[in-house]
């Protein structure tokens, strides 16, 4: 039996019956990491101690009939934005090359409570600000899918690596469709929940208004498992909801009979058909089964983008002043004064995308330019979660695309920072809205043998209503037990 | 406090000085603002901190509700308006001892606004607006100087970043060094009064900036304004504003203008000076905080600080003149702090004399602990021991002279008065008998003197007074001496 093959239920269901070890589980995935990660690059850092430690712990408590957690011996991946305790974490940037957080994220926290063993870090964008994981400060990821095209991004290193099976769950962080996106172009499950549901403490922040931690997976089901594991009230975010967290796995079998499903105009003009086609076949497959298609509008749609890049950066700006090289992280080595130490710092420790997004925040904050940028993307903002509030009155979903493009080529958009922008039309909406998004397997694109493009996944996105993750949950798995994933 | 100036008082008078402070308190919680590190002064360096206050990667503030509550009881105290909805908002700035490179504070809506408190001059009182009183958190402290590498180096010490702060903003309302001390004095004593800081300023607890303009008189339009920092002492707060006061005047006399700029205090030089341009040319970039929701004070929690609020100075002194019947000089000087002026309540009480309390209070009471090195406090001398003196000595037991020996005692050895009387026989000697005899050994002794009574001249009589009273060590009562004499010298 492949361990590296099996989805969570699988893996639990095989460390309970003793049919594998945890051990056996966690050796094995770092053993295809070693043999395969070289290729796809998904990982920055490996924690084998700290995984096997923990197997060895789900192991004793199999031996001795103590209770299991509900994801005893499941091996995940952690996005490496997201804090381990002396564990390196570096948010895929030279600024935190070396750094060593002294505390464990909430939601690492969590999964290992529940027996989850954690084999590393995996690659992003820097400080998950990017669509590719191009931007990461060491190296890019490949999508295993075809080694010559990004894995999209910003969580791109967790989407390969639950792709490639070196990890059967992942952890991402989702601020404008960095699990969702990225999900897509990989052909894996990803899920944002409402803003608030899991918590951020020891996610290092991007945009604090817009940033969440999520999972990935191979199927639904992990999906719902991983969040029922993180979600909930934490004392040390204040942001997060004091909302009951339901079970979501046993929520899933619900079925979707007589469903209202939503398809937004807005989303689908000038959509191509090689992304369209698949969708259309979801949507047809949605209906097949009971779901109820309505047409909706979302009119704030064109704006989104906008807002977003001025929201996002302006937060951006914010949350990374606090690398210049001062108490830890990267210090230049000559400097004539304190601001040169600073300028020298941040110039050496930050790649250009981040530079470029600092800039535009600070830029949309300053005096003079607040009310016309950062206050009118407020505004604009407040719609964007109007029309999502109407058009949830007529439906309990919405169906888009994920991503306007398969998995493109690595290198092919990295000089236009606008054309990548726009590659988060479908995904910035819902993170603006606050409300939750799944992205699923929707078939693949029809490729084209001659000039040697292969298939690519297609990711549908499903949307729904805030803290409403167990209907989209549902949704996803109905489709998911339909065949969507791979008929799209 | 008298203050030098280099401007002749006829040319200051032409002139009309706007003042307004933005006086910093540190709240006295245990624990911070946005996290559990205790808030202790002088712990060792960096030790008060955790990831949330050294602005560690993927730290998030969480609001400390003791710190709000103290805030909504500052601006109460201060007569201000608490909105029932505020926002926190990120103040952007890059230095060494600000870790996240931002302070939290609020900005467009902060918790309370359009408040005033009354101060008195010269015997006329005057309201002073309040603008605002918001929450923000301290910055960590550079340290410069001190050690063996200093002409390198500065250390960062960050167990004060995190610190609760309200800064309380007055409006242009000041017309006078003399008007802000009394300002600043006054948002003290309520501070310590509503016991929300310890507004200590050699500790930081309390720090003040004025903006300063002057214009001429009669003039509508505000004068340009200076910032003046850095003032870290009660004692420097009139000079430095004096200070400035006569430079900007000087300017505007020479046909200069005023530029608006911050300028920090020297105390050592005893004048302000222009900080570099670039160490004040900021733009903060304020946007709300997303990492907390907005601060929502419900009427009830509103309520509740409201009940838990103290009787304040000005009404307690206003209740003191009319209650206890005291002069109002004394009623102001037995306010200004809460713990003298329920001590003096304590002692009115329990002696029913409440114009001698007062007197013993802010006359023998101060000259007797200085006398041994000590400060007030309710328990250097109880509340129950010092009506007993004044009872005492009310009732004629012992003289107010003796008294002042006694209560000199009391602070000393924390005895009781009746305990020093008895010990030391002190105790007035009012038994005619007893004063008799010594009256009759006295004016057997002094024929002479009796002779000249007798022949008219009464005034002798006081010699013979004298004479009783050194030889019982002034205890006779001078009043029962006087009728025995006349007795004595008259009737044989």
């Amino acid at each position: 039996m492949d361990l590296t093959a099996l989805n969570l239920a699988e893996v639990r269901d095989a460390v309970r019956s003793k049919t594998a070890s945890a051990k056996e589980v966690a050796l094995a995935h770092l053993e295809r990491i070693n043999r395969e990660d070289r290729n796809v690059r998904s990982y920055l850092t490996l924690s084998p101690e700290r995984a096997l430690e923990q197997a060895a712990r789900v192991d004793r408590a199999v031996a001795s009939g103590d209770p299991l957690g509900r994801l005893a011996g499941v091996p995940i991946a952690v996005k490496d934005v997201i804090l381990t305790r002396g564990v390196r974490t570096t948010c895929a940037s030279r600024i935190l090359e070396h750094y060593i957080p002294p505390y464990d994220a909430t939601a690492v926290e969590r999964l290992e409570a529940a027996g989850a063993c954690i084999l590393g870090k995996t690659n992003c964008d820097e400080f998950a600000m990017g669509s590719s994981t191009e931007n990461s400060g060491f190296f890019p990821t490949r999508n295993p899918h075809d080694l010559e095209r990004v894995p999209g991004g910003s969580s791109g290193g967790s989407a390969a690596a639950v792709a490639a099976n070196l990890a059967t769950v992942a952890l991402g962080s989702d601020t404008g469709g960095s699990i969702r996106q990225p999900a897509a172009l990989c052909g894996v499950a990803g899920l944002m929940g409402t803003y608030g549901r899991v918590s951020r403490f020891g996610l290092v922040a991007f945009a604090s208004s817009l940033d969440h931690i999520g999972p990935f997976g191979r199927s639904v089901r992990d999906l719902a498992a991983v969040l029922q594991t993180i979600a909930g009230r934490d004392p040390h975010d204040s942001t997060s909801a004091d909302v009951p967290v339901p079970d979501y796995e046993a929520e899933l079998e619900g079925g979707i009979e007589g469903l209202r499903v939503g398809i937004p105009r807005e989303y689908f003009a000038g959509l191509s058909a090689e992304i369209g086609d698949p969708i259309q076949r979801g949507i047809d497959l949605l209906q097949n089964i009971g779901c109820e298609m309505v047409p909706v509008t979302l009119p704030h749609t064109d704006y989104a983008i906008a807002c977003y890049y001025i929201i996002a950066t302006a937060e951006a700006s914010s949350n990374l002043a606090r690398y210049d090289g001062v108490r830890y992280g990267l210090r230049a080595s000559e400097y004539d004064d304190l601001r040169d130490m600073y300028e020298r710092t941040r110039d050496a420790g930050f790649g250009a995308e981040v530079k470029r997004r600092i800039m535009l925040g600070t830029y949309v904050l300053s005096s003079g330019y607040y009310e016309a940028y950062y206050l009118k993307a407020q505004r604009v903002r407040s719609l964007l979660a109007r029309d999502f509030n109407e058009a949830f009155r007529s439906v309990d979903v919405i169906v888009t695309p994920t991503s306007p493009v398969p998995a493109f080529k690595i290198g092919e958009r990295s000089d236009d920072p606008l054309q990548m922008y726009l590659a988060d039309i479908y995904t910035v909406t819902a993170s603006l809205a606050g409300i939750p998004g799944v992205s699923v397997p929707c078939g693949r694109t029809q490729g084209d043998e001659a000039s040697g493009v292969p298939p690519l996944p297609v990711g549908m996105q499903l949307l729904g209503r805030h803290f409403d993750e167990a209907r989209l949950l549902r949704a996803a798995y109905a489709f998911e037990r339909a065949g969507g994933f791979d008929r799209g | 406090m008298p203050v030098e100036t280099m401007i002749a008082p006829e040319v200051r008078a032409r002139y009309e000085v706007v003042i307004g402070l933005e006086v910093h308190v540190q709240l006295l919680t245990q624990s911070k603002i946005f996290c559990a590190c205790s808030t202790r002064f002088g712990a060792p360096p960096n030790s008060n901190t955790c990831p949330v206050c050294l602005g560690l990667p993927g730290a998030l503030p969480v609001l400390n509700r003791d710190a709000v509550t103290m805030a909504i009881k500052a601006a109460l105290g201060l007569n201000c308006t608490v909105n029932p909805y505020s926002r926190f908002a990120r103040k952007n700035y890059f230095y060494p001892d600000l870790p996240k490179g931002y302070q939290i504070s609020q900005y467009d809506q902060p918790l309370a606004e359009h408040g005033w408190l009354e101060i008195e001059l010269d015997g006329v009182r005057k309201q002073i607006g309040v603008t605002r009183v918001h929450l923000e958190e301290d910055a960590g402290k550079s340290l410069h100087e001190g050690f063996a590498d200093s002409d390198r180096v500065s250390y960062i010490d960050l167990n004060r970043s995190g610190v609760p702060l309200i800064e309380i903003v007055s409006e242009p309302d000041l017309r006078s060094p003399e008007e802000s001390y009394a300002y600043l004095t006054e948002l003290k004593t309520i501070m310590l009064y509503l016991e929300v800081s310890d507004c200590n300023m050699e500790e930081g607890s309390l720090r003040c900036d004025a903006n300063v303009s002057v214009r001429p008189r009669g003039a509508e339009k505000f004068g340009t304004k200076t910032e003046v920092k850095n003032v870290n002492s009660f004692r420097f707060i009139q000079r430095a504003l004096a200070y400035e006061i006569d430079r900007q005047i000087e300017i505007v006399e020479d046909g200069g203008h005023v530029q608006q700029e911050t300028r920090l205090w020297d105390s050592r030089e005893q004048r302000t000076y222009a900080m570099r341009t670039k160490e004040h040319a900021h733009d903060y970039r304020y946007f709300p905080e997303p990492d907390l929701p907005p601060l929502v004070v419900p009427d009830a929690w509103l309520e509740e600080v409201r009940r838990s609020l103290p009787e304040l100075p000005q009404a307690k002194e206003d209740r003191f003149i009319r209650e206890y019947r005291l002069p109002k000089q004394d009623a102001a000087l037995l306010v200004t702090s809460r713990a003298q002026a329920d001590y003096f309540e304590e002692v009115a009480k329990l002696c029913g004399e409440p114009k001698s309390a007062a007197n013993w209070i802010l006359n023998d009471l101060p000259f007797a602990l200085d006398q041994h090195g000590k400060t007030f406090s309710k328990d250097t001398v109880p509340a129950a021991n010092l009506a007993e003196l004044v009872t005492e000595v009310v009732k004629g037991t012992i003289t107010g002279k003796i008294g002042k020996d006694v209560l000199s005692e009391m602070v000393g050895n924390g005895t009781s008065a009746l305990e020093v009387i008895a010990a030391k026989g002190l105790a007035q000697i009012s038994d005619p008998e007893k004063i008799a005899q010594t009256a009759r050994e006295i004016v057997a002794a002094n024929p002479k003197q009796v002779e000249q009574y007798r022949s008219g001249k009464t005034a002798t009589l006081g010699w013979f007074v004298g004479q009783v009273m050194k030889a019982t060590r002034g205890q006779a009562n001078a009043q029962v001496v006087q009728e025995v004499l006349k007795r004595e010298l008259g009737g044989s």
